[in-house]
């Protein structure tokens, strides 16, 4: 069993680094907070001082009016970062969503980097992870079963145009996550050829413009608040999971609910989501992503963050390397973000 | 295999009839022999290799995947199959061209020494969702909502036939259903059935809307609460099928062996109960006895089956079903005798003056298995499905209780957006609400939206999918009967419950009290 680190605290509520004085995506209001990117579950508002990726700043300033211009909150590029307290923060990609990084954090010779989130395979939207040597791994664990294993995203992205090429008088309404699934999701309709107008929920609008404007290309979006409902036939519609079967799919043209996630990997978790056609589309890494790249980093000590701990630990523990699980709570591990 | 690891991943996710309807359909249409027909066999829970088992399964799993990975993933999926079938490594050159035909011939080779290792060879052929086809087929436990009826009227679909000869023609073919198939295209002629204990199609009956009918024309039975069953008798050969035309003679053993009578009989499958001194019971007791693959002595002798006879279809190789209902009665009534009184007695006739001594009758009887009335036109044939005019059920008024919302849950397919399952309660003597049942019909596409609109107004709590609700509205519930049951807190368990009115007018704490619908209680 690995042992704490007198300068870097696991709490319930977040990573506290002691010498600094900054947590590192905490679930509460801090003084100082780096956060490795946008989701809710580790961006949270009301910080002093927010450290970040330019584009994650831009996303919590969208998202919570983080004010980007305010000198405490401080962006850093790929590979830049900053020096407090002796400890030396860098960010590095971790190819989750738009601005994910990793953080690697240097102190008294010893490295730790922390994913965040993140994912191996290549993703249209943004920069991919990199593997970064340390002593210290502390990886999320959202697929950490052997059960997990994604399919190719072209596969997926196959069977939605054939869904919606088989049945042109209906739609296909896919739930995706406002913030990454989404328009991962649309650029990977594009690198397919899909080069119709997607039809978005209004929740997603204001985001789709964020990736746009940092160059992600999308194609022609439009709403559907704003398009008549026999226009749609044929169409995809890309929506947030709660739209999925709420009122708001009504103005649809009988939709084919469908659903991007890691979690539809699983028969029955799909049927309770009442899911017609489910794409094993995840921005985490499956299970062999995950031991992978814990291989490939071969780090000293492995740090087990969140989801399924214990089946990450058991590998560990087959591959005799050192592990502990932390137990950080607030991470919504059911929505898949 | 990949096709039909495809359909049965889409009839989990299809819910709609029409919809499991058109992908069966064209699954046969576009596969070839034998495979479809092992398919389809397997959907409908027609195959049993009893070498393969859960627990077998598991073992060999643990050849391959560590077993505390496996318990962990086990946990999560929640189904042994489907995880066997994610956890088993992919084998180079995985997808061969492994058929459902040479799978069901490898499989039904296998004996309990060697299953382990065909099935590894096997699902080392396979990718993860020809795994999970695979494991499904051998185990069984599709749950895909594939009835045998909804696949012969796939099949009648995909090939143009009438879904009457498909019911016929089903039960006489063994899987893999070849001269069905070949009927099906036109390239041979219907099989003959002679000598094979086919089943079939039952008459059915249409509510009677009609305010009055003649009874010269009409004769009357009693409707019973029980199952409706087909007894086939040939070649020494027994078998009992239900409506659907599944065949349920393994949980009826008595029933099999006691008739030994070349025949095919309509009638209904009752239980004798005890607090009926011996006769018919409700239809609470009988359910104890349905879907059971095999029966225990214990409960042969507590709740003994016996069949009310109401039609004679065949008798001693002759098809009695075109003569008109008064010649097969004179028949059945002779008929009836040949077989053991024990096990089978007759339906009677209602011997009444006229229509309004018959309403009289119906609304005073308070038989416990006693359904309602049937009405058969004395001319008529006996023919397949619900044809006008030939058949009415009339069924005992329903019976009503003011109830109080409690929770909603959200529908599926075109309701999956609205609160349309409701579970409702009364109160108890110290003032409780409990719930009584849950109701899902009764109500117009207007009233759901009003109503679907109260629940998300009303809402106090969200468990998942369920919303509990404010405790406001009162409904009326109709439910044919109610019988006590030890499943639910209330002590009450309803049959048909439908919601048939919304009481907005009434006082939530002026609906009915649990005492009232004990007082109903047959």
């Amino acid at each position: 069993m690995a042992k704490p680190k007198p300068w870097l605290e696991p709490h319930p509520h977040g990573l506290y680094v002691k010498p600094a004085d900054l947590w590192i995506d905490p679930s509460r209001p801090v003084e100082r907070a780096a956060v490795t990117h946008g989701h809710a579950d580790h961006a949270r508002s009301g910080h002093g001082a927010v450290f970040a990726t330019p584009e994650t700043l831009a996303i919590m300033a969208l998202r919570y009016g983080v004010d980007v211009e305010a000198s405490r909150n401080q962006a850093f590029p790929y590979g830049d970062g900053f020096e407090r307290g002796g400890v030396r923060f860098s960010f590095h990609p971790a190819g989750h969503v738009l601005g994910s990084a990793q953080i690697l954090m240097e102190y008294a010779g010893e490295r730790i980097v922390i994913t965040g989130d993140y994912k191996r395979r290549p993703d249209p939207t943004c920069a991919p992870f990199e593997v970064v040597p340390c002593d210290i791994f502390i990886t999320e664990a959202t697929f950490g079963l052997p059960v997990f294993r994604h399919p190719p995203t072209s596969d997926e992205i196959g069977k939605l145009i054939g869904a919606v090429r088989a049945e042109p008088d209906r739609c296909v309404l896919v739930g995706a996550y406002a913030l990454g699934k989404a328009q991962r999701v649309m650029a990977e309709l594009r690198a397919a050829g899909w080069d119709a107008p997607i039809y978005i929920h209004g929740a997603m609008e204001k985001m789709c413009a964020l990736y746009a404007a940092h160059g992600v290309d999308l194609g022609e979006l439009r709403l559907v608040s704003e398009t008549d409902k026999a226009a749609m036939a044929g169409q995809i519609i890309v929506a947030p999971p709660s739209a999925l079967n709420d009122r708001w799919s009504r103005r649809l043209p009988d939709p084919v609910t469908a659903m991007a996630s890691g979690w539809m990997r699983v028969r029955q978790r799909a049927r309770q989501r009442m899911v017609e056609l489910p794409l094993v589309i995840s921005d985490h890494a499956d299970w062999d992503e995950l031991t992978t790249t814990i291989s490939q980093v071969n780090p000293k000590e492995t740090w087990i963050t969140h989801g399924s701990e214990d089946g990450l630990l058991r590998w560990c523990e087959l591959h005799q390397r050192t592990a502990r699980a932390l137990h950080l709570v607030g991470r919504d591990l059911e929505e898949e973000v | 295999m990949k096709a039909f690891a495809a359909l049965i991943d889409r009839l989990i996710y299809t819910r709609s009839r029409n919809s499991k309807l058109a992908l069966i359909a064209d699954y046969l249409k576009h596969t070839p022999d034998p495979d479809r027909g092992w398919a389809i066999a397997a959907l409908t829970e027609s195959l049993d290799f009893s070498a393969v088992k859960s627990a077998m399964v598991r073992t060999l799993l643990a050849t391959r995947v560590d077993e505390e990975l496996f318990r962990l993933s086990r946990h999560f999926v929640g189904d042994t199959a489907e995880t066997a079938a994610l956890l088993w490594p992919d084998a180079p050159g995985a997808q061969a061209d492994l058929t459902v035909a040479a799978a069901v011939d490898t499989l039904s080779t296998a004996t309990r020494a060697t299953a382990p290792a065909i099935l590894a060879s096997l699902l080392d052929r396979l990718d993860a969702d020809g795994r999970y086809a695979l494991l499904k087929l051998a185990l069984g436990g599709m749950r895909v909502g594939v009835s045998a009826r909804l696949a012969k009227q796939a099949f009648a679909q995909a090939f143009d036939v009438p879904v009457d000869d498909v019911e016929e023609l089903w039960h006489a073919i063994a899987p893999p259903y070849a001269p069905l198939f070949a009927w099906g295209e036109g390239r041979a002629e219907r099989p003959d059935l002679k000598d094979v204990a086919f089943f079939r199609p039952f008459m059915l009956a249409h509510p009677l809307e009609e305010a009055t009918v003649d009874l010269a024309d009409f004769a009357a039975e009693w409707k019973w609460d029980g199952i409706r069953v087909q007894i086939v008798h040939v070649g020494g050969q027994t078998r009992i099928y239900s409506r659907g035309g599944e065949e349920i003679s393994a949980a009826f053993p008595e029933l099999v062996a006691a008739f030994d009578q070349d025949a095919v009989i309509d009638g209904e499958l009752l239980v004798r109960g005890d607090a009926q001194g011996g006769e018919a019971a409700s239809f609470n007791a009988l359910q104890q006895r349905l879907g059971r693959k095999t029966v225990s002595k214990k409960m042969l002798a507590e709740s003994p089956a016996f069949v009310r006879v109401y039609d004679l279809l065949a008798v001693d190789g002759n098809d009695l079903r075109p003569l008109p209902w008064t010649e097969r009665r004179r028949q059945l009534e002779a008929f009836v005798p040949r077989l053991a009184d024990s096990h089978f007695d007759l339906s009677q006739v209602i011997d009444a003056d006229d229509f309004d001594d018959l309403a009289t009758r119906r609304a005073g009887a308070r038989d416990a298995a006693i359904e309602g009335v049937m009405l058969k036109r004395r001319d008529a044939p006996y023919v397949a499905g619900r044809r006008a005019g030939l058949w009415y059920k009339w069924k005992r008024d329903p019976l009503t209780a003011d109830c109080v919302m409690m929770y909603a849950q959200r529908g599926n397919g075109r309701r999956a957006s609205f609160y349309s399952d409701y579970t409702f309660g009364c109160w108890s003597e110290d003032g409780e609400l409990l719930p009584v049942g849950k109701a899902y019909s009764g109500f117009t596409d207007e009233e759901l939206k009003w109503l679907d609109k109260f629940v998300r107004d009303n809402t106090l709590n969200r468990f998942g999918p369920v919303r509990e609700v404010e405790k406001s509205l009162v409904l009326e519930v109709a439910f044919d009967s109610i019988h006590s049951s030890k499943r639910h807190k209330s002590g009450l368990a309803m049959r048909f419950p439908r919601i048939s009115r919304i009481r907005r007018d009434k006082p939530a704490d002026e609906a009915d009290r649990i005492a009232t619908l004990l007082a109903m209680v047959t």
